[in-house]
């Protein structure tokens, strides 16, 4: 099978999961993403096929939130967390501390695509201030001095 | 349904108290992120290993962060023990002391004889014989001061029972509520109980509950929907979080008592993306409920049917505005619209809804429990009942708090926060979000209720208080939270997209030495035109942060204009007083 063929197979099952209904645009975006890591442009034209919505209204959508990537992602995505507790607690020079030791900025992939950095308000982890969170494990009361040795565990 | 509550309840009495010693780790989200998950490993290999005859078993968090990791061991007739900051290495030390007789050389931070649940007045007793000599120095919860002024109604169960377990939920008494009105109280007169409790709107406007309700019932219209907001978007804020993760049928039994009242046929539980495990609660406690038939056609043959729906939000914090959420509902992207049409009447696709918050609806099965007086006689008269707070920042003991409102700032942060860390003083409270505003330590007297802190020119919002002291720079304060609003503004209003964008970028000269003398005046002006120009709350609130410190705090934005000088020692590129 090709590989639009095997796209649009596995495209096919998400919309059927949700009875191709059109308020469920965003929950299909979000398993589309889920499978793809970000949502490749061949995979949205594809929905539009399978759907029949037009093409704007799906661009409209995984344009407005932030939890969209339209561009490839990288393998393990790093969230600064800067809400207004993580920030009096210095968030921000942890995410500088995070641009420099990936040598990208915030919203950026590394040219690897081994790392996505992003900043997040918030996790709702407020206790433990500041936080920042790589794919789903939080890192409680960070310092800038621990970053590296964390970000090294992902590299391998 | 009688007889099945009875049966669940006892299932789950003997659940939460069984014959034989029980552990519960504390795991929500923030339980986890400070280790609990290695700490139950742990336990769970132990346990294993010793051929041990131990339950072992899950909770949600009961606010008390600053003592993370929390582990509870409850023995038959004992006490039940909380041990806090526990890590992996400890779980050999509490397992060995556990069994009659035996010393405790690991101490626990604090113990519970008896609880009064909240929901029925019925107690709940884990001390039935005489209490062992070496417990008497381990202080009782309720007496530490943390927890000394504290009332849970929203948080009653949280950190008590298993979120995953409906039948320990029954045994606190849960859902009896529900059975109560099903068969016996007509839909207006369960409206009449919560509009004379005084309920208002926790999500941050405090709307009358009832009155809302009310508007909803009697819109025209057959298909009707009662939805939950779950979108906890304010930076600082995480008590639903915390709901939905460790409590989430308090959630849904509030909504069907809802849905029963407005007549609605169908829910909606609107969850942030940021929140994995809060979804995967409720699923779990929406599919249990539907098992049990809570949801579902016909519930108990009453002849009213309600089910429940959840859906993933997608990073907007906009959506958390009900109209912008209603649009995401339907799957569109989520812009506010104007509100003098009023949702009640026109909301989701088109039909008149109702949508409350994670902690609004929490509060529902109790006032049906205890009644309005009950719930009127708590907290202040213009704002009854008890509201969680996020108790966070520069505070030593740091945590979830639930208080009767008109308890004062002071009370807060000093009884019950422990006071200001290494010394040093308090400078201000940030409650509301981005939508509220910093209060100054002046007004540490001031009693937390929706009115008083509007009047203040701050807001309660969701919930979060961040306490903030002499090193903060209330400048960059306001900067950081223009910055959050620019980047969320949906771009719909012109002020606000571009107001808001042009505060920042005054206050962001101004940190960084740049400010000119009238540029207090002219974040003033655009304030207005902002509050003046935008059609949703995001928009007209967004200049509260900048208002409110300007108000309180003009010196400090003088010193960076006029002096270039940051006297909290925050704004880098500025001399700071040594």
């Amino acid at each position: 099978m090709s590989k639009t063929e095997n796209m649009r197979k596995s495209i096919k099952a998400i919309v059927e999961k949700y009875h191709g209904e059109e308020s469920s645009l965003i929950a299909i975006l979000q398993d589309i993403q889920q499978e793809y890591n970000f949502l490749p442009k061949e995979a949205l034209n594809l929905l539009s096929e399978e759907t029949k919505m037009p093409l704007s209204r799906i661009y409209e959508v995984s344009t407005y939130y932030n939890s969209f990537s339209l561009t490839p992602r990288g393998r393990h995505v790093v969230q600064v967390c800067a809400g207004t507790a993580c920030h009096i607690k210095g968030s921000p020079k942890l995410l500088s501390r995070v641009e420099n030791e990936l040598d990208i900025k915030c919203g950026e992939t590394s040219e690897d695509l081994m790392f996505t950095l992003k900043d997040v308000r918030c996790l709702g982890c407020c206790s433990l201030a500041p936080v920042i969170k790589v794919d789903d494990h939080i890192y409680a009361y960070m310092t800038e001095d621990k970053i590296p040795e964390i970000l090294e565990s992902y590299r391998k | 349904m009688n007889s099945l509550l009875a049966k669940m309840r006892a299932k789950g009495i003997k659940s939460l108290a069984p014959s034989k010693t029980k552990i519960m780790v504390g795991m929500a989200t923030c339980g986890i992120a400070s280790g609990a998950e290695l700490v139950y490993n742990a336990l769970a290999d132990e346990i294993k290993k010793q051929k041990l005859d131990i339950i072992l078993s899950k909770t949600g968090c009961i606010g008390m962060c600053y003592r993370e990791p929390l582990v509870d061991v409850i023995e038959p007739t004992h006490p039940r023990l909380t041990y806090s900051k526990v890590s992996p290495k400890d779980v050999t030390a509490i397992l060995n002391q556990i069994g009659e007789g035996k010393k405790k050389d690991k101490k626990p931070y604090c113990r519970i004889d008896e609880e009064n649940l909240i929901i029925n007045e019925e107690k709940m007793s884990y001390l039935t014989s005489t209490l062992p000599d070496d417990m008497k120095v381990i202080p009782l919860m309720s007496e530490i001061d943390f927890y000394k002024k504290q009332v849970k109604i929203a948080t009653r169960n949280c950190g008590f029972i298993d979120p995953g377990n409906i039948d320990e939920y029954i045994a606190r008494g849960g859902y009896f509520s529900l059975q109560k009105i099903l068969f016996g109280i007509e839909p207006e007169k369960v409206i009449d109980e919560v509009e004379g409790s005084g309920l208002r709107g926790r999500g941050g406007g405090g709307f009358p509950t009832g009155f809302k309700w009310r508007s909803c019932r009697n819109a025209p219209g057959e298909v009707k929907y009662v939805i939950c907001n779950g979108d906890e978007g304010d930076p600082g804020a995480y008590m639903d979080r915390s709901i939905m993760e460790g409590d989430p049928h308090s959630v849904i039994e509030g909504m069907i008592i809802g849905a029963y009242a407005i007549g609605a046929q169908e829910g909606y539980i609107y969850v942030r993306d940021e929140y994995p495990l809060a979804v995967r609660a409720l699923t779990e406690a929406v599919s249990q409920a539907r098992e049990g038939g809570f949801l579902g056609k016909d519930i108990f043959n009453s002849g009213f049917s309600f089910d429940i729906k959840i859906s993933k939000g997608s990073g907007a914090f906009v959506c958390g505005e009900s109209t912008a959420l209603m649009a995401s509902l339907e799957g569109k992207a989520g812009e506010p619209r104007a509100k003098y049409v009023h949702t009640v009447e026109h909301g989701l696709w088109d039909q008149p809804s109702n949508l409350n918050n994670v902690e609004t609806w929490a509060n529902v099965p109790v006032i049906m429990s205890r009644g309005k007086d009950w719930f009127s006689q708590i907290g202040s008269k213009k704002s009854t009942g008890t509201k969680v707070f996020s108790l966070v920042g520069n505070v030593k003991n740091v945590g979830l708090i639930e208080i009767p409102m008109g308890t004062t700032l002071k009370e807060i942060v000093y009884d019950i926060g422990g006071g200001i860390p290494k010394g040093k003083k308090l400078k201000a409270v940030q409650t509301g979000g981005p939508s509220g505003g910093c209060i100054p330590e002046g007004l540490i007297d001031l009693p937390v209720g929706f009115d008083e802190l509007t009047k203040a020119g701050s807001m309660m919002g969701s919930g979060g208080m961040i306490i903030m002291d002499e090193n903060i720079c209330m400048v960059d304060v306001a900067r950081y939270f223009e910055e959050f609003l620019q980047g969320e503004s949906c771009g719909k209003c012109v002020p606000c997209r571009e107001g808001v964008r042009r505060m920042r970028e005054i206050l962001e000269d101004i940190c960084n030495g740049k400010g000119r003398d009238g540029d207090i005046e002219l974040l003033e002006d655009m304030s207005q035109a902002i509050i003046d120009g935008s059609l949703c709350a995001l928009g007209s609130s967004a200049p509260n942060p900048v208002l409110s410190t300007i108000r309180y705090f003009r010196d400090e934005y003088n010193a960076h204009i006029l002096e270039k000088r940051c006297p909290a020692g925050v704004c880098q590129e500025l001399a700071h007083a040594e």
